[in-house]
Parts: C-alpha cells; sequence; structure tokens
C-alpha cells in the first residue's frame, strides 16, 4: 500500500470522490448489501432513499469501514481502501454523521468539537494540554458558530435538546477539512424549524464538499440533493435526477405510495 | 482536583482544560489537598520509623503501581493484571544490571544506568502486553493479562541464568542520590512520597491533554473515535506503554524497599492485590490508588496482631482483606472514593443545598 506522492496526486486529481464496486454485505445469513455500484463526482450531492431495512445505513458503514464489507472495492478519491480501517479513510477526506447520535454526553459541546478536530490533525497523542489561542481550539469554536450552537458552547452534551444534539452530530462531520460527508437522516426528529435551518447549513456549505443524505423526507431529500439513489432489500435499483425518480412509476409503487417511513 | 467517582469523561478528566491562568488553577485545588499535602511534608517530624518506611513508604509504592492500573482500567477502560509484573520486571532489571548479592548474575551498573535502562525495559514489555491485550475487551484482557502475569511468575522461578530462580536477588543496593544512602527511613519516605505525587500528578495532567481526552473518549465510544480520525488500537497501546512507566517506577521503589527481588514479588497473590487496591480504593480518581493501597497496607500489617488478638491465626490477613473487598464492593461499586462521594451527598441533601460542597468545588 506504498503509493508514491506523485501517484496520490494523480489518483486525486483525477478520480472520483468515491467508486464502489460490487459492494456486498453479509450479516449471516441475511445480505443487507448486495452488490452495489455506485460513483460520487467530488462536489457532488447525492440523496440516498429507501424504505426502513433497505440498508442504506450498511451502506454508510461499508464506505467509512464501521464495517467492512464482505465482498467489492471502495476507492476514495481514486484510492483502493477496500481493506484501510475507519480511522484512516476519515484522515482521507471522508466524514460520517450517525443515524442514532453517538456523541460525548458527558463533555461539553465545544470538547466534543474540540476532540473531532484534533481527530484529523496531527499530535493525537499529544501529552501537552491545548491553550485557548490554539489553532485547533479557534476552529473548532467557529464550527460551533457554524452550526448554530455558540449559546451552549459550554454546556454538557447530555443537557442539550435532542435537535441542538443532531446539530453537534454534523459540526463533527464538518471539522478539519473534509471532502464527502454521509449523512445518516440528520432531519429525523426535527421540527419544522429545525429542519430548514438543517437545509440552510447544507445548502450553504462549500461547493468542493460534497455528501450523501439518506432523507426519509422527500422534501428535504430533494432541496439539497443534486442526485438520488433509490435502495430496496440490499440493491440500488434506480438512480437519477430528483425529477425523475419522483415521477418514476417503481419508485411511486415501492416507496412514495404506499409504505412510507 | 475535586474528589470525584464518577466514571465518564467529564468527571474523570474535567475536559479540555486550558492553562491560561496559573494562579486560577491553583485556587481549583481542593483544600483538603492543601492539608494532605501540609500533613504528609511534616510527617518526619512526628511518625517514627515504622510508620514513615514500613506504613507510608509502602502506601506509595503500592499506591503509584496500583496508579498505573487506575490509568488503564479508569481512562481506558481496560483492566489490566499485568501492572504488578511490569512494575517486578523493572525491579529484576535494577537487581541484574545493578548490584546485588548475586555477584554471578548481577552486573554491577552504576544506578544511573541501570534505572533508565530497567524503566525502558519495562516500558516495552509493558507496550508489547499492551498489543496483545488491547484486542480483546473485558474478562478477555483480564484473562490475557493474568495469563502474561503468571507466565512471567513461573519463568522467573524456573530460570536461574537470568531470574536466580526460586531465590531471586537479594542484597540489593539501596538507592543512592548525592551519596545519601535513600533507604534511611527519613530518605525513603521523601523518596517515595516524591514518586507518587509526581506520578499521581503526571497522570492528573495527561488525563486532560489531547492523548488523555482521546483515551477517555475511546472508552466511551470508540466507533465514534475511528470515525473522528483517531486510530483506536494504537491509543490504548499507548496507554500500556504510559501506564508501564509508572508501574516501573513502583517495581524499583519496592525492590529497593525490600532490598531484594523473588518470584514471591510478582506471584498471582501481588498481582490481585493490586487490583484490589484500585478497585478498594475507587478507579474513578486518581488519588483512589492510594487510599486503597493505604488501607491495604493498614490491613497488612496491623491484622495479624488484630486476629490473634480474637484467638484466630495471624496469617489469615488474607481473609480480612478478602472480606473488607467484598463489603467494600458491595457497599460502593466506586470503591472508598464512592462511599464518600454518597455521604458528602446525604449531608449536602440534609443541610438543604446550602453549600457544604466546599470552595474548590467547580
Ligand atoms: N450490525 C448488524 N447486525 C446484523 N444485522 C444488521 C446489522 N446492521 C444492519 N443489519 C440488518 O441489515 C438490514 C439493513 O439495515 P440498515 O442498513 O440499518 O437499513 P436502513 O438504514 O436502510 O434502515 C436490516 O435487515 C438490518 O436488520
Ligand atoms: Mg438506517
Amino acid at each position: 500500500m506504498n503509493v508514491s506522492v506523485a501517484e496520490r496526486l494523480h489518483a486525486t486529481g483525477t478520480g472520483s470522490a468515491l467508486e464502489l464496486r460490487g459492494v456486498t454485505r453479509m450479516f449471516g445469513a441475511l445480505a443487507a448489501l448486495v452488490d452495489v455500484t455506485m460513483t460520487i463526482e467530488p462536489g457532488e450531492r447525492r440523496a440516498v432513499l429507501g424504505s426502513n431495512g433497505a440498508g442504506k445505513t450498511t451502506l454508510f458503514n461499508c464506505i467509512t469501514g464501521d464495517f467492512f464489507s464482505t465482498s467489492g472495492t471502495v476507492r476514495l478519491f481514486g484510492e483502493d481502501v477496500t481493506h484501510f480501517p475507519a480511522h484512516e479513510r476519515i484522515r482521507r477526506g471522508l466524514r460520517r454523521t450517525y443515524q442514532i447520535s453517538l456523541l460525548f454526553t458527558g463533555l461539553t459541546v465545544l470538547d466534543n468539537v474540540y476532540l473531532a478536530v484534533r481527530g484529523v490533525s496531527r499530535g493525537r497523542f499529544s501529552l501537552i494540554r491545548p491553550r485557548r489561542s490554539e489553532a485547533l481550539m479557534q476552529s473548532a469554536v467557529e464550527l460551533i458558530e457554524a452550526v448554530h450552537l455558540t449559546d451552549v458552547r459550554d454546556t454538557k452534551v447530555s443537557e442539550l435538546a435532542y435537535g441542538q444534539q443532531r446539530q453537534l452530530e454534523i459540526a463533527l462531520a464538518l471539522a478539519g477539512a473534509p471532502r464527502l460527508i454521509l449523512f445518516d437522516e440528520p432531519a429525523a426528529g426535527l421540527s419544522p424549524t429545525e429542519r430548514s435551518e438543517l437545509v440552510e447549513i447544507l445548502t450553504n456549505m462549500p461547493r468542493h464538499i460534497g455528501y450523501i443524505i439518506i432523507e426519509h423526507d422527500m422534501d428535504v431529500a430533494l432541496r439539497v440533493a443534486e442526485r438520488v439513489s433509490m435502495m430496496h432489500n440490499g440493491r440500488i435499483f434506480k438512480e437519477g435526477l430528483p425529477e425523475e425518480i419522483e415521477s418514476d412509476p417503481e419508485v411511486q409503487e415501492l416507496y412514495l405510495g404506499g409504505g412510507h417511513g | 482536583m475535586a474528589v470525584r467517582d464518577h466514571a465518564d469523561v467529564s468527571a474523570t478528566s474535567g475536559g479540555i482544560r486550558t492553562h491560561t491562568n496559573y494562579l486560577g488553577w491553583l485556587e481549583s485545588v481542593h483544600p483538603a489537598y492543601w492539608l494532605l499535602a501540609i500533613l504528609l511534608l511534616f510527617m518526619p517530624a512526628f511518625a517514627g520509623s515504622f510508620w514513615l518506611f514500613q506504613v507510608w513508604g509502602w502506601a506509595f509504592i503500592l499506591g503509584t503501581i496500583a496508579l498505573s492500573l487506575m490509568f488503564l482500567a479508569g481512562y481506558g477502560g481496560m483492566v489490566s493484571l499485568v501492572q504488578m509484573t511490569i512494575a517486578g520486571l523493572a525491579g529484576y532489571m535494577v537487581a541484574i544490571l545493578g548490584a546485588s548479592g548475586v555477584s554471578g548474575i548481577s552486573m554491577g551498573w552504576p544506578q544511573w544506568v541501570a534505572v533508565p535502562i530497567a524503566i525502558v525495559v519495562a516500558a516495552i514489555f509493558g507496550t508489547l502486553v499492551g498489543a496483545l491485550a488491547v484486542r480483546t475487551r473485558g474478562i478477555y484482557t483480564i484473562m490475557i493479562t493474568l495469563a502474561v502475569a503468571a507466565g512471567f511468575f513461573y519463568l522467573t522461578r524456573q530460570n536461574y541464568t537470568i531470574f536466580n530462580g526460586y531465590t531471586g536477588f537479594g542484597g540489593i543496593q539501596p538507592p543512592h542520590l548525592f551519596g545519601v544512602n535513600m533507604r534511611q527511613p527519613v530518605h525513603f519516605y521523601y523518596l517515595s512520597l516524591a514518586c507518587a505525587v509526581l506520578s499521581f500528578l503526571a497522570v492528573v495532567y495527561v488525563s486532560r491533554s489531547p492523548f488523555g481526552l482521546a483515551l477517555q473518549g475511546i472508552r466511551d465510544n470508540p466507533r465514534r473515535m475511528a470515525a473522528l480520525g483517531y486510530n483506536v488500537t494504537a491509543h490504548r497501546i499507548a496507554a500500556y506503554t504510559f501506564a508501564s512507566v509508572i508501574a516501573a517506577v513502583g517495581g524499583i521503589l519496592l525492590t529497593w524497599q525490600n532490598a531484594q527481588i523473588a518470584p514471591a514479588s510478582v506471584g498471582i497473590g501481588p498481582v490481585i492485590d493490586i487490583l484490589i487496591i484500585a478497585i478498594v480504593g475507587g478507579i474513578g480518581h486518581p488519588i483512589g490508588a492510594f487510599i486503597g493501597a493505604f488501607i491495604y497496607v493498614i490491613l497488612r500489617l496491623f491484622s495479624p496482631d488484630m486476629l490473634m488478638a480474637l484467638g484466630l491465626p495471624g496469617d489469615r490477613f488474607r481473609t480480612l482483606i478478602g472480606l473488607g473487598f467484598l463489603l467494600i464492593v458491595f457497599w460502593s461499586p466506586d470503591g472508598v472514593l464512592g462511599l464518600w462521594q454518597q455521604l458528602k451527598e446525604r449531608m449536602r441533601d440534609n443541610a438543604g443545598f446550602t453549600g457544604l460542597g466546599g470552595a474548590g468545588e467547580r
């Protein structure tokens, strides 16, 4: 896996942000993900739709390395990361949020974000306590501002409202220099106001940052995504522009019409 | 540094502490610590040799070794039974590299050479054990580290070329600092106190550094930490390295105190004793290791007399220690620190929240 810098730069320059080839994930006899092939271009914004149990979260887990895929290849920015552990993929510009918040509930908002910022920079093993003026501390403060949590910066996460915890999830994914972010149902459980705040955060993100968003709410999904992938029983069965997907009869039948949610 | 018993990140670490204001830091030290510091500093003025050397010296040493376990278990969520073994290895190294009564093996190197090498060897050994153990969780970590501890014990007992087998090493040269024999009770008291305090401060400081905070994040949520870019395995192994250095310091002091090291020092008994000390004291805070060690030493030294006064065989001290262990764990899973916390909360409830917490409370 010793790729020279030149090779890597070349790969980064020409490759897609994400390339999945025949990715399959089994849980015992259950195929949660079947032969998924998918390409995301740099800066692209994609929605993944599908009913509960379709395999959307499993897809994310296989991309980040939370779980390894049973077979198939995963390429990130042109580099084959199929056998890379999660932290190696994250350090290459991949980020994610979790459907069920995974936060450090005993820590303050600032400490959570600081951990995230530190995780994708040097000095993860530093024994020197950070200073307020430290650059990383500053970028943590800025991130908190970006997700509208400045008022609760020094509050313990366990004391935050649900919507605020979801926003913090997003802040953790924005740390460092993300190039591709996976959002797992970020709008679930949010109030209408919080939803529009979320849409605003997503649409205001710098153009070079691509993302994949899993979203049940069609209105949110279609406002923040340029392309849509439809999943069912572990397969991606349709891909296209939001208008095409909305008017597709198969999609209407499987997802939009009957078994919503 | 208020004493706390909760074992989540915020309580054990206080989160990220930025150090902009040293006076502020001084003010934040709980008054009880000032009192304790003064008491310990002037102890030799009123305590005799037995108390200085046997009681306090031993408590500081065992506390330091238990502190290394507290660091791994409290901050890293890894219960290692190999800490006494790492300490013992450092002790053996001092005996082998330095001067002892076994002139056929001991190399007689000066202490300023032998001690650093002993610490490095112990740290390397601890790191290797860590690399083996961190891939397991919970009961399996305990089993693997216990297996290593048992293996080392039998190795020292059966190997005569390096470890001098059953007899081990006696007549180990006492520590010398600036030409002074540090094994004299007052000197040894201050030496072990200094090592204990430095280890304690190092653990408290590191717990709030990026490394320490990441370790606690990994304890609470390894999956999220990996998704933030942290190499979970490497952090856990590094924690073993750090803990090994502390254990090694304790082990060298222990060898100096006894002027000997033998397989019995690293047997399963002492290995389990360190676990008991850490748990009885409470693994939620570094001070718990020393509280546990003090209780253990008092029981060890005085229970034979107490038992005999009751007409029981004096060598049953382990029964007594075991019973004490059961009682404390039964009443408070967080050890003595937890009991103290419960007591404080009850007092606060009775006082109707009138602020009995004390000025040092944050
Ligand atoms: N860790 C796991 N162990 C076993 N089965 C799992 C696991 N994670 C997901 N599954 C199964 O895989 C299928 C897809 O789940 P998931 O990816 O969470 O769906 P979605 O996010 O689309 O609702 C489901 O049938 C689920 O029960
Ligand atoms: Mg899901």
